[in-house]
């Protein structure tokens, strides 16, 4: 890691999005306490976060990547397990099991060993060790990864349940359709390093252009020499000709589209389709680093 | 330090453990079903009546007097089952291991044995056909033989009466025809020889009658079990299950330390790493678990060894629960080296057992370790399974006392400290 600083705010979800090995669970661990940074420190409510027991953890919650559960175990044994660990007992973690597993829709489902849940359910089980102490920061570590898409749409509504209530989230991904839905603020690490950090909005302006118009020419297309003339037109901030595909960013597709057919008519240039798709973090990710993100 | 995380942890090993049917399975079954059966092969608790008596034949070629007499001490002897029967036959059944052995004495024993006893020139034949996998039968047997025969054929030679005459004029005669022996000497045996026979033509009570003087044993045996009771039994389910109990803890051990690289490898270990929970408790509570599961698989061994094998704590009970004690929290030691110094738990389980069967061979959970060679007695001093076998045997059938108990022990837990030590060293702890 090199240099990566920011703060999780109350009530807010932090998308932390980066390719595979670009130091987004690297970074998960430091701020949990299971990798000691070389320089830097990690403070929780402004306190420097201390040695393993520091007490200031109960204040964290984690999600790891991988379902952090026991299959042998009962998912009342689990959490009866994860509670203890953050010193709670009793009423108050049978009150707090409750809660959980109320939230993430296992309640009837407690008795049954881990071992037998689908891989959905571990992950809705996974959520809720964590959520047991009350947290006040929770870390989500790709906490979807292999999930059928209706246990994802339900972890989706837990979180946001948990972001109204007042939580700090920050939640690491990949998949940057996750993040356009669930995140606040959005923080790209390539590397080992911040390369952009901003609101989602605040993102996009980092565009050239918030839109793309598609455009799959016929085959053989003329030589490519009119491209230049096409960039020149007004509203249009930039072509690329991938084999048949003709990508053109432009500020306003209702402006630019019938100005581009047009000319596309004229000097003959035949297509047979046209779509246009508004800019995403992926366009994003591409323009800052020059890479497709899943290919990373 | 906290006791409710503490607490929990242990609970989860603990029902971890319980809920591994074949863990089950290795900590309890197997080392009852094998104690029982090395405890019966040993011995097991019966009188020196019960015991297996060695199969032996016995091939009479000479049917006198002398060799009837050899014949009947043997089938006397509690040691032996004695058959009888031709020599075809016994060799039949030694070979095909049914037999120990088979004593043959030839044809003329009984006259040429006695002459033989003064360097006659004759010796008779006694053969001994032996299954060479039961050496120490057959040195038994060789023992047993030479003591009988002796003290027949002496009795014959010096009970007086006609035969006893007949066979020193055979002797004298034999004497007589036997160059080598120089002159000095034997003309001291004609003179010995000559004096029995004047004893026995003056000693009419023996004349035809059964021997009533002549050479006999010198001692009278006395045989005493020095166990616990001076009166009492030596039970060998004791040591059998003390050393089969020695051996399944310690792989419970292995299993404790192999579940933690597992753990690691699930990122388990991380997670818990992630709670508010010092590195010493993770530990520490793995260590406990470990040593609560051994405590319990010992009790319920020894237990059983009581109520079906009648197996008991002759010695110190106080002494008896210490070695138990610090034999247990070297197992959680040992558990925790085998977790620190694995890699994956694939490769460190087949180590770990080779590893552990060593120290329990050396440590004498399979063959006691008196029967070890000298150097090797004092060489498996530094084996920590040696200190837990002498440990339980010195409480159980030994009878000795808390003092035995008490270096035992510190000798496990001078090992269990070394082991915790080195674990703590190794650990890894950022590399999950």
């Amino acid at each position: 890691m090199d240099g990566v600083s920011f703060t999780l705010e109350p009530g807010t979800m932090t998308g932390l999005l980066g390719p595979n090995g670009a130091g987004k669970t690297t970074t998960v661990s430091m701020i949990c306490g299971l990798v000691t940074p070389d320089a830097g420190q990690v403070l929780v409510n402004g306190r420097p976060l201390g040695l393993d027991d520091d007490p200031a953890k109960r204040r964290i919650g984690l999600v790891p990547q991988d379902p952090a559960l026991f299959d042998e175990l009962t998912a009342q044994q689990n959490l009866d397990l994860f509670g203890a660990l953050y010193d709670l007992s009793g009423a108050g973690l049978a009150t707090a099991i409750d809660r959980a597993l109320k939230l993430v829709g296992l309640s009837d489902r407690r008795g049954d060993a881990v071992g037998i849940f689908s891989g959905g359910m571990k992950r809705r089980l996974n959520l809720a060790a964590a959520l047991l102490h009350d947290p006040e920061v929770i870390l989500l570590d790709e906490p979807t990864v292999g999930v059928d898409p209706q246990s994802r749409n339900a972890i989706f509504e837990n979180l946001e349940d948990l972001k109204r209530s007042g939580k700090a989230l920050l939640y690491t991904t990949h998949y940057m359709e996750e993040a356009e839905r669930l995140c606040d603020r959005i923080i790209i690490i390539d590397h080992g390093r911040v390369i952009a950090d901003d609101t989602q909005q605040g993102i996009y302006r980092l565009l050239p252009a918030p839109n793309v118009l598609h455009i799959h020419l016929a085959p053989d297309p003329a030589p490519v020499n009119w491209l230049n003339e096409l960039r020149s037109l007004e509203g249009i901030r930039a072509v690329d000709l991938d084999r048949n595909l003709l990508r053109i960013g432009v500020v306003s597709i209702t402006q630019a589209a019938p100005r581009v057919l047009d000319w596309l008519n004229e000097h003959g240039v035949v297509f047979e389709h046209v779509s246009s798709e508004r800019a995403n973090l992926e366009t994003v990710f591409l323009t800052l680093t020059g890479r497709n993100l899943r290919d990373s | 330090m906290n006791l409710i995380p503490f607490v929990a942890l242990v609970k989860k090993d603990l029902l971890l453990f319980f809920k591994d049917r074949r863990s089950v399975m290795m900590s309890f079954a197997a080392p009852i079903a094998i104690a029982s059966f090395f405890g019966l092969v040993l011995g097991g608790a019966l009188s020196k009546d019960d015991r297996q008596r060695i199969p032996v034949w016995f091939v009479d070629e000479d049917r006198s007097p002398l060799t009837t007499k050899v014949g009947q001490r043997l089938q006397s002897e509690p040691a032996l089952e004695v058959r009888t029967g031709a020599v075809s036959v016994a060799r039949a059944e030694v070979r095909s291991g049914k037999a120990a052995a088979a004593v043959v004495l030839g044809a003329g024993f009984g006259d040429q044995a006695g002459a033989a006893m003064f360097g006659g020139p004759d010796k008779p034949p006694l053969r001994l056909l032996y299954d060479p996998s039961r050496a120490a039968e057959h040195e038994m047997l060789k023992g047993i033989l030479t003591g009988h025969v002796m003290q027949i054929v002496g009795q014959e030679v010096f009970q007086g009466g006609r035969s006893t005459r007949a066979m020193i004029a055979r002797s004298l005669s034999g004497i007589e025809q036997s160059p080598k022996m120089p002159k000095p000497q034997r003309e001291a045996l004609k003179d010995m020889l000559k004096a029995v026979d004047k004893w026995s033509a003056v000693n009419p009570a023996a004349e035809d009658g059964p021997a009533t003087v002549g050479l006999t044993s010198p001692y009278q045996l006395t045989e005493e079990a020095v166990t616990a009771r001076p009166s009492g039994v030596y039970n060998s389910f004791a040591h059998s299950f003390t050393g089969m109990g020695v051996q399944f803890i310690l792989f419970m051990g292995i299993e404790a330390g192999v579940m933690l690289l597992q753990q690691r490898q699930r990122g388990l270990w991380k997670r818990l790493r992630a709670a508010p929970v010092s590195r010493s408790m993770l530990l520490s509570s793995r260590a406990v678990s470990a040593a609560l599961s051994a405590l319990l698989i010992m009790a319920v061994l020894f237990t059983f060894a009581r109520v079906v094998f009648g197996v008991k704590v002759e010695g110190s009970l106080l002494g008896f629960l210490l070695v138990c004690l610090s034999f247990a929290l070297m197992t959680a030691a040992f558990g925790l080296v085998v977790a620190a110094y694995g890699r994956t738990p694939e490769a460190t389980r087949p180590l770990a057992i080779f590893v552990t069967l060593i120290m329990v061979m050396l440590g004498g959970s399979w063959v006691p370790s008196f029967l070890f060679p000298a150097w090797l007695d004092k060489v498996t001093k530094i084996v920590p399974t040696r200190w837990a076998v002498d440990g339980l045997n010195g409480m159980t059938w030994r009878g000795l006392g808390l003092d035995y108990a008490l270096t035992c022990s510190g000798m496990l837990l001078i090992f269990a400290a070394v082991f915790a030590a080195l674990a703590v060293r190794k650990f890894r702890w950022e590399s999950d």
